[in-house]
């Protein structure tokens, strides 16, 4: 017998979804609650915040005091992975650049996310009348609406009614209070004719109604690296672990999918996988596959699923799987604020998504770039980690000493240690997070020559930014600027300039990527119809940001949370109208 | 669940009751717990992390980078960057040089200008005072650091000591302000369960912003 063979197993599951993030987990959830036998695949272990979660150490208790050796965002945050993973490359093509985020762990990114929980407006869903520059999705805010509520009080999120046309207004719990560096920014941005409004984030201020398993917020300030009492929105702890308590859910942890398989007849009949621990060949069924996977990864999937009824690959006849792929433009300017100099002490920490935040105030009509931006602020008396004081010589020369001279920069001694004292707590910084415009030429592809570890073809990206983001990124430097200036900052980041976009992020540094299995209503021209269900293959779903036309400058989360639950209602009301079995 | 509950069934109950506003609760609702295989238990430390995080910590615990000459000069440099005063002890009461050797494994970036400007350091005194930086009096240590620690006055041939000054001030900073010592000296006290409800009055008042 041969020593390499393929696990089968007889089990036929109503449905199996790959991947266990926002998307993924929220399928999971809906669907196990309707009483369907679901099996859930992991490329990551079992995680659990309530036991996994690094919260409420100090920075102390790591021997590197936080810093981001093995996980980007600081060793104490949730996510199990990065931007480069052992033994699971991708390439870029034609000197662009793309850098791509992957969490492999139960939940996925939604452990470590900002929670940022923005709705996208009507605009959004039908930006084409504006310039021309970008396609509808087949479906209006409307459609979203009702999933949009039922996601707020389902997970519950925080915010304020304000009654802005394209930042509609959800379902809140009470949103944190400012920060003082906060209300400067306020101040500032006021005379800077910048618009501030109390943040939106998913995150438990008080109790959320009806839920028991859930504990409400006790503001460490934290929730990047997940939180034990489940006070914030991660998949792991709000979906897939209350999904598993209704037994009908099965999680598969180290499970790397490989492609999803299908039968003479065109349709999805299961997936095969490596399992990463035993190195064997699995391969499971089902009556419905569901990826949410995450865009990079369910494009990858998609295009590695080649078959004689989908030579393209699966659900690319019209070979737009892997194009339209776009990111969040972002760029960020910090400084610090003098007059917080000497600053009383108490404890601020507040929740760990924004507690204000800036939704886009402009008209594009009247600007030379087409899309608009949202600002996120920051700064405070923060828990002292790695790069704490970093640069001092930069900054102890900028403002007179306790005695009203002006001090030389740099130094050491008891008036260098005293320096630091007098200037914690009076950071500030601010990041803008825009639309960009989704292109046919940005887009992800299966390289030909490269394979992972475990013998699966890599993605290898191809992505530009044109002048409607870097003009973007331009306005967003004035912007920042002038609130600095208004507030009374002193910028401390050196300004970008045209040499470098401005400061533009490359695209994928802000872990939004979204669109490469776009829906649409002309099979020729997208994947997905407006259920998120394929095309060429009507038991095949895609429910992570893949089907994502075209992006507001909202964070994509709470998009498809919203968009997988009408996907998974979508699939339980086809059931029961024997059209899918 | 409540903020009260919530924390008990983290195991955090015993807090000053004056912190949190909500209502105790009567009713001690079960945290449903979610499955977990039953292993031995890991130690407090290695909960949560990857495998590989605990393989690597524990290898550079056990390398060693630093000579213990180079030891005993950064621990000086790092006791002068940041002295014992009235609110706390020095850089090497709150252990600095270890956290310097243990970071220059982590991030290996470190290693070649540590090395470098700590012999530059020692060339510049031999050259000077006829001594190695460590044996040399006090005044003369200061009078050596004072052409390095002032990055604006300092002359052309020093450049290469204000940049290894520059990386040793951050890295002093660092270790001492994130040590249990330093993060008191700061006065951060955060990082504990309590209610959040804005910028207290009196510091709202002394802003000027209790109308923002």
């Amino acid at each position: 017998m041969s020593a390499f063979q393929i696990k089968k197993s007889g089990t036929v599951y109503d449905a199996i979804v790959v991947g266990s993030g926002a998307g993924g987990g929220m399928a999971g959830y809906v669907l196990a609650h309707a009483g369907l036998k679901v099996l859930m695949l992991e490329a990551g272990p079992f995680f659990d915040p309530l036991k996994d979660a690094q919260q409420l150490k100090f920075s102390y208790e790591s021997p590197r005091r936080g810093a981001s050796t093995t996980r980007p965002f600081g060793d104490f945050d949730a996510a199990f992975g990065g931007w480069e993973l052992d033994g699971e490359p991708y390439t870029t093509k034609d000197k662009t650049e793309f850098n791509w985020f992957r969490a492999r762990m139960l939940g996925g990114r939604t452990n470590h996310w900002g929670r940022i929980s923005l709705r996208m407006g009507p605009q959004d869903f039908k930006s084409h009348h504006l310039d021309g520059l970008t396609d509808d999705w087949p479906i209006t805010y409307d459609d979203v609406k009702p999933f949009y509520d039922k996601v707020d009080r389902l997970i519950g999120i925080y915010g304020t009614v304000e009654g802005l046309e394209n930042e509609p207004d959800g379902i809140y719990l009470p949103p944190p209070k400012p920060r003082l560096n906060e209300l400067f920014i306020k101040q500032g941005a006021a005379k800077a004719g910048v618009k501030v409004i109390p943040g939106r984030g998913s995150v438990l201020t008080e109790a959320l109604p009806g839920n028991k398993d859930r504990g409400a917020c006790f503001f460490c300030g934290q929730c990047g690296r997940s939180c034990k009492v489940y006070g914030d929105f991660s998949a792991s702890s709000c979906l897939v672990i209350p999904a598993l308590k209704t037994g009908n859910l099965k999680v598969i942890p180290n499970a790397m999918v490989r492609e999803v398989l299908t039968g003479a007849n065109g349709l999805a009949t299961g997936v095969s996988y490596v399992d990463k621990q035993d190195l064997q060949e699995y391969e499971v069924k089902a009556k419905i596959v569901i990826l949410g996977a995450s865009a990079g990864e369910s494009a990858r999937l998609l295009l590695n699923s080649k078959s004689t009824s989908h030579p393209n690959g699966l659900a690319n006849s019209s070979g737009v799987v892997g194009k339209y792929l776009h990111d969040s433009t972002g760029a960020s300017l910090s400084g610090f604020l003098p007059q917080l100099m000497d600053r009383k002490r108490y404890n601020e920490d507040g929740v760990g998504s924004v507690h204000i935040y800036t939704p886009w105030w402009l008209d594009n009509k009247k600007l030379d770039f087409p899309r608009g931006y949202h600002i996120e602020y920051g700064g405070g008396m923060h828990m002292p980690a790695y790069g704490f004081g970093n640069g001092i010589q930069n900054l102890n020369g900028l403002v007179p000493g306790r005695d009203g001279k002006m001090k030389e920069a740099g130094g050491f001694g008891a008036s260098l240690k005293d320096d630091y004292r007098r200037f914690y707590g009076t950071q500030v910084g601010m990041a803008g997070r825009g639309t960009a415009i989704a292109r046919e030429d940005n887009y992800c592809e299966i390289d030909p020559d490269v394979v992972d570890k475990y013998g699966i073809p890599v993605l290898r990206f191809h992505y530009k930014w044109t002048d409607a983001e870097i003009k973007q990124a331009k306005h967003m430097q004035e912007t920042f600027q002038s609130i600095m200036h208004e507030m009374g900052a002193i910028i401390t980041s050196k300004i970008p300039g045209a040499d470098t976009n401005y400061g533009l992020e490359a695209p994928g540094r802000i872990i939004h990527e979204v669109g490469t299995v776009r829906m649409g209503d002309d099979p020729k021209k997208s994947a997905l119809n407006k259920w998120c269900q394929a095309h060429d293959c009507r038991n095949l779903f895609v429910v992570d940001a893949s089907p994502f036309v075209q992006q507001g400058d909202k964070n994509a989360t709470w998009t498809i949370l919203a968009l997988s639950m009408r996907t998974s209602e979508y699939i339980l009301d086809q059931r029961k109208r024997l059209i899918l079995s | 669940m409540k903020r009260r509950e919530s924390l008990k069934a983290i195991g955090l109950a015993t807090l000053s009751t004056g912190l949190l506003l909500d209502s105790c609760s009567p009713d001690k609702a079960k945290v449903p717990l979610a499955p977990v295989a039953s292993q031995p238990p890991a130690p407090a430390d290695e909960v949560g992390r990857q495998a590989y995080e605990i393989a690597r910590d524990k290898e550079l615990h056990a390398a060693t980078f630093f000579t213990p000459h180079e030891m005993a000069t950064l621990t000086v440099l790092a006791d002068i960057i940041i002295p014992k005063d009235e609110h706390s002890g020095s850089a090497s009461d709150a252990k600095v040089p270890d956290f310097i050797e243990f970071i220059v494994k982590d991030i290996p970036e470190h290693q070649l200008p540590l090395r470098g400007g700590l012999r530059w350091l020692d060339l510049q005194c031999a050259t000077r005072y006829g001594q190695p930086f460590v044996a040399c009096t006090s005044a003369q240590q200061l009078e050596l650091v004072t052409k390095i620690a002032y990055p604006k006055r300092a002359t052309r041939d020093m450049l290469a000591g204000v940049a290894f000054f520059n990386r040793m001030r951050d890295l002093t900073a660092t270790g001492f302000f994130t040590s249990k010592m330093g993060i008191a000296d700061i006065g951060y006290v955060g990082n504990t369960p309590n209610r959040w409800t804005g910028v207290p009055a009196d510091v709202l008042k002394q802003y000027g912003m209790e109308h923002v």
